[in-house]
């Protein structure tokens, strides 16, 4: 293999990566928090519709992505109302809001099957983005793949060198403690959640701008789900996501690539293998108990109410 | 301002009318949608939820649609009780549909009188060995239920896409994915002639039956609710938490198999790649909608049908979009889940402004 | 300590630092708080005296910001205040002490700290000031420790180390001795008279009436919500003070000894050695113990030392190793779970009464036939025989003054006290050869408890054979024929209560640490 079908190759990981990475990175927040949103599918396609629609309307890719962040939020925040105000199961309002994501992205998105929108730019650096290989890989990428890698480093110095990081734990840790020291876990948990929100839009968009920039309403393909697998798999911690992200990538483009090679195994069966992969990787990782339960938030999917 | 404030027990008011009152919320914001989307709000509610079902043949539609949501319904609120996310229904319902038909089509001629039920036995064991793959990884590896049971959903999907494509493909067929059509022998028999409706309608709300005594009347319902609401209560008693796992997702995978098989063998006729349109995510809608209860399942069931007959009638005759539907039951479920705070908690008036008064 | 405060003044009355005026606080089904008056003077240690649910954590909860009142006045240092939340009262010079401590289990001890400083400058070289005041007050601690891996003891002191970083004028130290030995309790008191003399005054809250009559200054006594005394605790006897705390006149409760029967054991434990199921737990090392028919054995020690395992154990919940480590009238039940142990007579009741010894959500038939299915016959081919549950549960709440609106009315409508009555008769109505008890009364009032301590002689009279693993030593001295310590998940020898001395036992408490023997208050 030459230089070039190595430079290729990864970069198909990177950007088969990316979005698992940015929504990952936004339910490591939300669970650290002591929430659990299973409607990351839901707030992706959302996100995506309306990253999508806003690029093609206003023309411009980098709206897209900001209206895709902002509807990721107002829709978390469906969630946040039930879950943190009403106290309902959050299983349950996770999955509600996957089922309504679907349904609102698809009626959103009736008016806009088969059409184009700007895709998202490139941004490359001058002269570094001509060497060879680390040029392309490092320097000649899509906006949000920088974006995701600085979120990712943000998110692990916000949460071990920050005040406000100890705090979003300490939530997560042991609600009612954190209470007691008069510290507002609901607002702190609607924080939390509406960053997830925005991460899953921003992660949709980068699919309907970027990744397979036409809208469909299967673009997510199960995409939140894996993410929420991530999430278990780094035991909570960010630099296993990306290492979990990018193992991802690296299977998702393997099944692309096997079925471009149009070996034996049928290409459906092929295309099953992320979704293998994710329950393969939750075996794995969940098998040896005392270690999940030792790094899970405590209050992970538990409801709160103060008596005032 | 209003405050939350703990009721100390269970209101047998709310438990009953949160439903109806999520019911009648859903009903005036999908008036708004309607409005918002340029089409007449009462005559838009009036297509989607009532001229559906004007006409026999729209009643005998809403029996078969209503027959596998009630069916996979009952199997997951059974499960739920038990505190076991299966959300992978529709996989065991796609699985169910494979083993069950690939029989049906393995014997195309068979006429026998038992060879309907065999069908319908080899479907059922096909929703339990979807579902057993999610009991054996959550036991015995401790894997997260609710996403290997979604996994498998896809899986499923993608093996019946295989399938339909590859070696089951009708040979004359033109090509389509789809399989060939299943023999007399293998259908689904019809309970009223000139109607849709089929055997499956009625052993929906049999099952339910069923499922509703042994919920509440056997030791076996009973350890499985306990270990739902408190499991550490349920080892104190020394139910078997594995066992119930077990049973829990043997149960909603057969039955969600039953429904494949059903759907299959009846409505559809033959294996293609699109044979549910998510049953079995809907079903979790019903199973909440219908308060985990069986019988409270059957009526989730028929109005979640008729949200699909719904989407149908405003696509055709008011040109909306038919993911109407899907907007329905999400929206369903929000207010479904918000109003069930009332069960628990009432609602009192505070006022903020002086919460500490001088000495009274 | 700031070291310009004036020295302690004859008065403290005179100018106090805290006056709370007619604090009301409502609870649906329940007035917490109804009227309370009470005085903190500066440099002083005051009590505040009350049985369970007399309504003192709510009344600190109040002070310290958590809880909000529905009527009455709070004067701070002369000055009315609203104190609207906890960080408003650590910003006046309040600190507080949790009985159920407030800390993260997965963050270390000094991130423990720091989320209790409100101002990043406090947080300036944490680590360093730590050391420094730990070191100063006696009350050693590793900053970078996990609170996980901490004993009870330890992460006491990081609540207190916490509140003394803030240089507080008042310190609420909510039930602090309930988990700590003799020993170690008698240096908390060194150091609370210290922090005192220094110019800090403290709210000292407990039930038990000798370490108030050795500590505290003055007293403030409830009582169902109400303030029935202010007195000098040294001025009065335990006796006196009881009486005060306690709504019907104290009984002396001397249940006489029972002849213990010379007839074989019961319960033989045999070097039971498990690992505990929790991941901060405490694995069980070759337990070893006999009751005889008619004894009733206590179990004392500090909670967290093994005592869910050893309940675990022996309800069946966690199987032991070997069949031969537990013997039930000669039969090997090691490997037995709790169904099959219950078959044969053994019943337990686990400490936590929500979720675990019953179900929040169910009735009381249902709570009923949790555990009683099938000693009572409540059960037939596999179905709930409803008539028998219902009759049960009736015969249950009928014989224990359960006060309830009956058998379909859910566990959690009912208080502690008569939730506890209705699960102790549930397994006393079993008529069980061994009955395994954790906490039988924890968080129930006096009348309950005594209700329940007849209850329990009155099997024992009858034959059963029965364990408690208490941490309320008074309870066990009272009832118990023998006591036993359990300390780091190994247990002593059982000795006769008669023979014991709060001391010796004290010192068992502690486990291997050394203590150096200390002046104990009878």
């Amino acid at each position: 293999m030459d230089l070039f079908y190595i430079t290729s190759f990864v970069l198909s990981i990177i950007s088969a990566s990316t979005p698992l990475l940015l929504a990952a990175s936004g339910e490591l927040i939300t669970e650290r928090s002591g929430t659990l949103n299973l409607g990351v599918e839901g707030m992706m396609l959302i996100g995506a519709i309306a990253g999508f629609a806003t690029a093609h309307d206003t023309g411009s890719a980098l709206l897209g992505v900001l209206a895709a962040a902002a509807a990721g939020i107002a829709i978390s925040l469906i969630f946040a109302v039930l879950t943190q105000t009403f106290l309902a199961n959050q299983i349950a309002a996770g999955l509600a809001l996957t089922i309504f994501g679907h349904g609102f992205a698809a009626l959103l998105g009736a008016g806009y099957v088969g059409i184009a929108a700007p895709t998202l730019p490139k941004l490359a650096f001058p002269l570094l983005s001509k060497i060879p290989f680390f040029g392309p890989v490092l320097f000649n990428q899509n906006i949000l793949i920088y974006f995701s890698f600085a979120i990712l480093a943000c998110i692990s110095w916000f949460l071990r060198k920050t005040h406000a990081g100890l705090i979003l734990r300490a939530v997560g840790d042991n609600h009612d403690a954190a209470h007691a020291m008069g510290y507002a876990v609901l607002k702190i948990r609607y924080g939390a959640i509406a960053f997830g929100g925005g991460m899953a839009g921003i992660a949709g968009a980068y699919l309907s701008l970027y990744y397979s920039p036409l809208w469909s309403q299967d673009l997510a393909s199960g995409r939140g789900w894996i993410a929420l697998a991530l999430v278990v798999f780094s035991a909570w911690r960010p630099y296993w996501l990306l290492a979990g992200a990018y193992l991802f990538g690296g299977i998702t483009y393997l099944s692309l690539y096997l079925q471009g090679l149009g070996v034996l195994i049928p290409a459906p069966l092929i295309s099953a293998l992320p979704y293998f992969g994710t329950i393969i990787v939750l075996v794995l990782i969940s098998r040896d108990r005392r270690r999940t339960r030792l790094n899970q938030p405590a209050c992970l999917g538990k409801s709160f109410h103060a008596v005032v | 301002m209003f405050r939350l404030e703990p009721r100390g027990e269970r209101s047998t008011f709310w438990t009953y009318g949160s439903p109806v009152l999520a019911v009648l919320l859903t009903i005036l914001t999908m008036g708004a949608i309607f409005a918002v989307m340029g089409a007449p709000p009462v005559t838009a509610i009036e297509t989607f939820l009532i001229s559906p079902i004007t006409s026999v043949a729209g009643l005998s539609a809403l029996a078969v649609r209503a027959a596998p949501l009630i069916i996979i319904g009952v199997g997951l609120a059974f499960c739920y009780r038990a505190n076991v996310w299966n959300i992978g229904g529709d996989g065991q319902f796609t699985l169910g549909a494979i083993a069950g038909g690939g029989l049906a089509l393995l014997f195309p001629n068979e006429a026998f009188w038992w060879f309907y039920p065999v069908v319908l036995v080899t479907g059922i064991l096909g929703g339990m060995a979807w579902a057993a793959i999610v009991a054996a990884l959550k036991l015995r590896f401790n894997a997260n239920e609710i996403l290997t049971s979604l996994m498998l959903v896809y899986i499923a999907q993608l093996v019946l896409v295989w399938l339909v494509t590859g070696p089951w493909r009708d040979p004359h067929g033109f090509g389509f994915p789809q399989s060939a059509m299943f023999s007399a022998g293998a259908t689904t028999p019809m309970i009223f002639s000139g109607t849709t409706i089929h055997l499956g309608c009625l052993l929906a709300p049999l099952l339910a039956i069923v499922l509703w005594q042994v919920m509440a009347r056997s030791v076996l319902g009973f350890q499985l609710r306990v270990v739902g609401q408190a499991p550490r209560a349920a080892r104190y008693a020394g139910f078997s938490n594995a066992r119930l796992t077990w049973i829990a997702l043997l149960v909603s995978g057969g039955l969600s198999g039953l429904a494949g098989i059903i759907e299959v063998t009846g409505p559809v006729g033959q294996l293609t790649t699109s044979i549910t349109p998510g049953y079995g995510f809907t079903a979790v809608i019903v199973a909440f909608l219908g308060r985990l209860h069986p019988v409270g399942v059957i009526f989730a069931g028929l109005l979640l049908a008729l949200s699909y007959l719904g989407g149908d009638a405003a696509q055709i005759n008011l040109n909306l979009p038919n993911a109407i539907t899907g907007i329905f039951q999400g929206v369903l479920l929000f207010y479904l889940l918000g109003a069930d705070i009332l069960i628990l908690y009432r609602l009192k008036r505070v006022n903020p402004a002086a919460p500490v008064t001088e000495n009274s | 300590m700031d070291s310009t405060t004036p020295p302690p003044t004859a008065a403290p009355a005179s100018d106090p630092l805290l006056i709370l005026r007619g604090i009301v606080k409502q609870f649906p089904g329940c007035l917490a708080n109804d009227h309370v008056d009470l005085t903190v003077g500066r440099h002083e240690i005051h009590a505040l005296l009350g049985e369970n649910g007399a309504g003192k954590s709510t009344l600190v909860k109040i002070i310290y910001g958590v809880m909000k009142p529905d009527a009455g006045t709070i004067t701070w240092d002369g000055k009315i205040v609203t104190i609207a939340n906890p960080a408003q009262a650590r910003a006046l010079g309040i600190g507080m002490v949790f009985q159920h401590f407030s800390l993260f289990e997965a963050l270390t001890v000094a991130e423990n700290i720091a989320l209790g400083l409100n101002n990043p400058e406090d947080r300036v070289g944490l680590y360093d000031r730590i050391v420094d005041i730990s070191t100063r007050y006696g009350l050693p601690l590793d900053p970078k420790r996990a609170v996980h891996d901490l004993s009870v003891g330890e992460r006491q002191r990081i609540e207190i180390v916490r509140c003394l970083l803030q240089n507080p004028k008042l310190l609420i130290m909510d039930e602090p001795t309930s988990v700590l030995t003799p020993q170690e309790v008698q240096k908390l008191f060194g150091t609370l008279r210290r922090l005192a003399a220094e110019g800090c005054s403290i709210l000292y809250i407990s039930h038990k009436l000798e370490e108030i009559r050795a500590l505290c200054e003055r007293a403030t006594i409830m009582r169902l919500g109400k303030v029935t005394a202010h007195c000098i605790p040294s001025e009065k006897t335990a006796r006196e003070l009881a009486e005060l705390m306690i709504s019907a006149k104290l009984k002396t409760q001397n249940f006489g000894a029972r002849a213990v029967s010379s007839h074989a054991p019961r319960l033989v434990l045999d070097r039971l050695t498990i690992r505990s199921n929790q991941p901060f737990g405490t694995d069980l090392k070759d337990i070893s113990f006999a009751v005889a028919p008619g004894e009733i054995l206590g179990i004392a020690g500090i909670a967290g030392n093994g005592q869910t395992e050893l309940m675990e154990a022996l309800s069946g919940e966690i199987p032991a190793g070997s069949p031969k480590n537990i013997l039930l009238d000669g039969i090997e039940i090691g490997h037995e779970g709790p169904m099959a142990r219950r078959k044969r007579g053994c019943c337990a009741l686990p400490e936590e009464r929500n979720g675990h010894g019953a179900v929040g959500g169910m009735t009381l038939s249902e709570n009923g036939f949790l555990s009683a299915n099938m000693r009572g016959a409540l059960q037939r081919l596999g179905l709930i025989n409803r008539k028998r549950t219902r009759a049960f549960a009736a015969g249950v709440i009928e014989r224990f003054d359960v006060r309830t609106t009956g058998p379909e009315a859910e566990a959690r409508s009912l208080s502690g006290g008569n939730l506890q009555k209705f699960l102790i008769g549930r397994e006393v109505v079993q008529q069980p050869s061994v009955l395994i008890l954790s906490q039988p009364t924890w968080g129930v009032d006096a009348g309950a408890a005594a209700a329940i301590y007849e209850a329990l002689v009155a099997l024992a009279k009858g034959g059963t054979a029965i364990v408690i693993i208490s941490q309320d030593l008074d309870e066990i001295l009272m009832l118990c024929d023998r006591i036993a310590v359990i300390a780091a998940g190994r247990i002593s020898p059982p000795v006769k209560v008669m023979d014991a001395t709060i001391e010796q036992i004290g010192l068992l408490m502690g486990g291997s640490r050394h203590q150096e023997p200390e002046h104990v208050p009878a």
